[in-house]
């Protein structure tokens, strides 16, 4: 027995970029050197991933992270067989077992009782071996009142219970797992791991592709990021998914300032002087820009504690709006407001100077407020803000709505929109682990 | 090829349910269910029947009454042409196996040219009905493992070689429709073979087709009582063995293309 139940290297996938193209040349080439791509010019192929090399410990779990298209689901199936890489190796050692379509092979005019037999067969379990696990896989697909049903009948939940749990059951050594889970109900899920957990326990060997980036945490040793095929990062999974969440940010920072930008062009393309009836109703939040411009709102910046403009947060930080506002003409009724909404409208808080009691004296030339959220204590999220200077009674000056935005990210996938700061405890007959340490990029909550 | 055959015996398990699940699966909903089985070649029969004795009567002396000898020839022809026609696009059909599921593709095709072979035992009892009603069962009907050996081997070539082509070229479907056709009129299904004089160049032709040999031998253990064909079968054989053999090395070529062709 081998130390790594997989162990890649260089693996490099290729695929034809036009599929049914060219077909007598890569036929011929199939036949002579069994790849559709040998003859193929450079731009005719597409890399899905290149020179991909890690190796994976006996029992260990191991997870595969990266944004749609990275390669993930074409290494899962090269690891499973299903396809070979065009350049490099990969030795499994060990009865695979994947998980990457629930139930295919299902046929949908026969009954469940036939499919279970069928589909263990074809993942490798002898007739003698699915006898025995047969009442286990029923069981564990909750499925025993509907077996003898064909399954076209089945709802698709049913249909994937009844493939994870063949699946589950073919006891493989090395089990690969294609963001399968994100299908079922909450209860199923958990049964689900609790499945891979008992898995993780009898020292087999996993490989996860998925985007749930707690469940990387709390259950993998090792992880691999890979990027445009390419490997990104590789190793321990809390610095790994750091890396890749402050990459992911980053991405998502320059799309929100480019919008941002876009929006503001827009309306500043053709400024409505009409403010919209009241903002009551949640339904009625319309982006938009509005007012005499007696005074006006020149730049917004959202910024972090460091004074760095920001678009991405996480809870706990602070969020600074930084306002350059202009008076061409002194004024002395004015007020400086804002709102924060969610993506939906739902108005998640209002403040301005005036409800705290400032009382203004002169707003004259350039100025500059600053309104600093400090611990931001928001959940996740995208978050429109509204930016105001208007008179005492209401009059807009300038009135900013939704066209600046920033996003809250975190781990913790708690709801609603406020999170106040809080603390468990415990006692009595009670007992509970505390949760994995978390990262510091986390700190309100 | 021995590593061809070697992987149908180890998936042997497979074959079986997959097979049956093909026989269930078919009429599954029908109301006759699986009566089909039977039916289906009686109403073939009686198609052609008519055709031959009312509207072209056929009266050569040998080979009447003539339904009965029809059905001695069609009966495992549609087993050769159902198996091929179902094989060619198997893969296709299956492409979600193919790219999710680690699967022995060889069992595809197979599976088309065995649950068309059950059909065709299925319908074998009813045939030997008819021909002990009409006094023509003979003793060489015991030998039919024979023919059904050498058919087995050539289709399953041919199935192998198919639906690995098909899934590079799929225009192979179309074509193949017509060609089976042809070769239908090109094998002595609805004529006898032993009326076409020897010498001429279309006897010379129909010699070339193994399945001329492997009917006319159905014919003659079923219908005549005699068998004098060997030599035609034992070359039958000889193709149907070259024919396993190309296809279960096309077929192993192309394996690793079939998942991203599909």
């Amino acid at each position: 027995m081998t130390k790594h139940a997989i162990v890649a290297q260089g693996v490099s996938k290729r695929y034809r970029r036009y599929a049914h193209k060219n077909q007598l040349r890569t036929l011929k080439s199939a036949l002579l050197t069994g790849s559709v791509l040998a003859d193929l010019t450079p731009d005719e192929t597409f890399t899905a991933l290149e020179d991909v090399s890690f190796e994976v410990a006996r029992g260990s779990t191991f997870a595969v992270i990266g944004e749609n298209g990275s390669g993930k689901s074409t290494l899962l199936k090269l690891v499973a067989g299903i396809t070979r890489p065009t350049l490099g190796s990969l030795v499994v050692d060990g009865r695979v077992s994947a998980l990457i379509e629930l139930g295919a092979g299902f046929h949908p005019e026969i009954s469940g009782r036939e499919n279970v037999a069928i589909n263990a067969i074809m993942l490798g379990l002898t007739r003698k071996q699915l006898e025995r696990s047969y009442d286990a896989i029923v069981d564990f697909a909750e499925l025993r009142d509907f077996i003898d049903a064909p399954v076209k009948t089945y709802s698709s939940g049913m249909y994937m219970r009844l493939g994870f749990a063949v699946a589950i059951h073919v006891d493989p050594d090395v089990l690969l797992i294609d963001e399968v889970l994100a299908v079922g109900d909450e209860a199923f899920t958990r049964k689900c791991l609790d499945k891979i957990s008992e898995f993780r326990r009898r020292g087999k060997t996993i490989l996860f592709v998925t985007h749930s980036l707690g469940l990387v945490e709390k259950m993998c040793d090792d992880v691999l990021w890979l990027n445009q095929g390419k490997t990104r990062g590789r190793g321990e999974p809390k610095r790994v998914v750091d890396e890749y969440l402050t990459y992911v940010a980053g991405g998502e920072e320059a799309l929100l300032r480019s919008r941002s930008l876009a929006d503001a062009a827009l309306v500043e393309a053709a400024p409505g002087s009409e403010a919209p009836a009241d903002t009551g109703a949640a339904g009625a939040y319309r982006p938009g820009r509005w007012g005499s411009r007696e005074v006006e709102i020149q730049k917004v910046r959202l910024v972090d504690a460091r004074a760095a403009e920001r678009h991405v947060f996480v809870p706990g930080e602070t969020l600074t709006l930084a306002l350059s506002v202009y008076a061409a003409r002194p004024v002395s009724d004015f007020v400086f407001g804002i709102g924060l909404f969610a993506a939906d409208g739902t108005c998640v808080y209002g403040t301005n100077t005036d409800l705290e009691d400032w009382s203004p004296r002169l707003l004259s030339g350039a100025a500059e407020v600053r309104l600093s959220l400090e611990g931001l204590r928001l959940v996740e999220g995208t978050y429109l803000v509204d930016l105001a200077v208007h008179k005492r009674d209401g009059t807009p000056y300038d009135y900013l709505r939704g066209l600046h935005s920033f996003r809250v990210k975190s781990r913790t996938k708690d709801v609603g929109f406020y999170r106040p700061e809080h603390r468990w405890s415990f006692s009595g007959g009670a007992e509970l682990d505390p949760p994995k340490e978390r990262g510091e990029m986390e700190i309100g909550g | 090829m021995i590593a061809a055959i070697r992987s149908l015996v180890r998936y042997r398990a497979l074959l079986e349910s997959l097979v049956s699940r093909e026989l269930k699966a078919r009429y599954r909903g029908s109301v006759l269910g699986f009566v089909w089985s039977f039916v289906n070649p009686l109403l073939l029969l009686l198609t052609y029947t008519l055709v031959f004795t009312v509207i072209l009567p056929n009266r050569q002396p040998d080979i009447q009454p003539f339904f009965l000898f029809l059905f001695c020839g069609i009966l495992p022809w549609t087993w050769f042409q159902a198996s091929l026609s179902e094989s060619s696009g198997v893969l296709i059909a299956s492409a979600n196996l193919i790219k999710k599921v680690l699967f022995p593709a060889e069992v595809l095709p197979s599976v088309c040219v065995l649950a068309n072979l059950a059909h065709f035992l299925l319908g074998l009892p009813i045939l030997l009905l008819f021909l002990a009603w009409q006094g023509k069962l003979a003793w060489t009907a015991v030998l039919l493992p024979l023919p059904i050996l050498v058919q087995l081997v050539l289709t399953l070539g041919l199935s192998l070689f198919l639906s690995a082509l098909t899934v590079h070229f799929r225009d192979i479907q179309s074509i193949l429709q017509h060609a089976l056709h042809l070769w239908f009129f090109a094998t002595p299904v609805i004529y006898s073979y032993a009326a076409i004089a020897e010498g001429t160049p279309l006897r010379q032709a129909l010699r070339l087709n193994p399945m001329t040999h492997v009917i006319v031998t159905y014919q003659q253990m079923l219908f005549h009582g005699n068998v004098d064909h060997w030599r035609g079968l034992f070359l039958a054989l000889v193709v149907g063995l070259v024919a396993f053999a190309a296809g279960a090395f096309l077929f192993d070529r192309l394996r690793d293309t079939l998942s991203e062709e599909v």
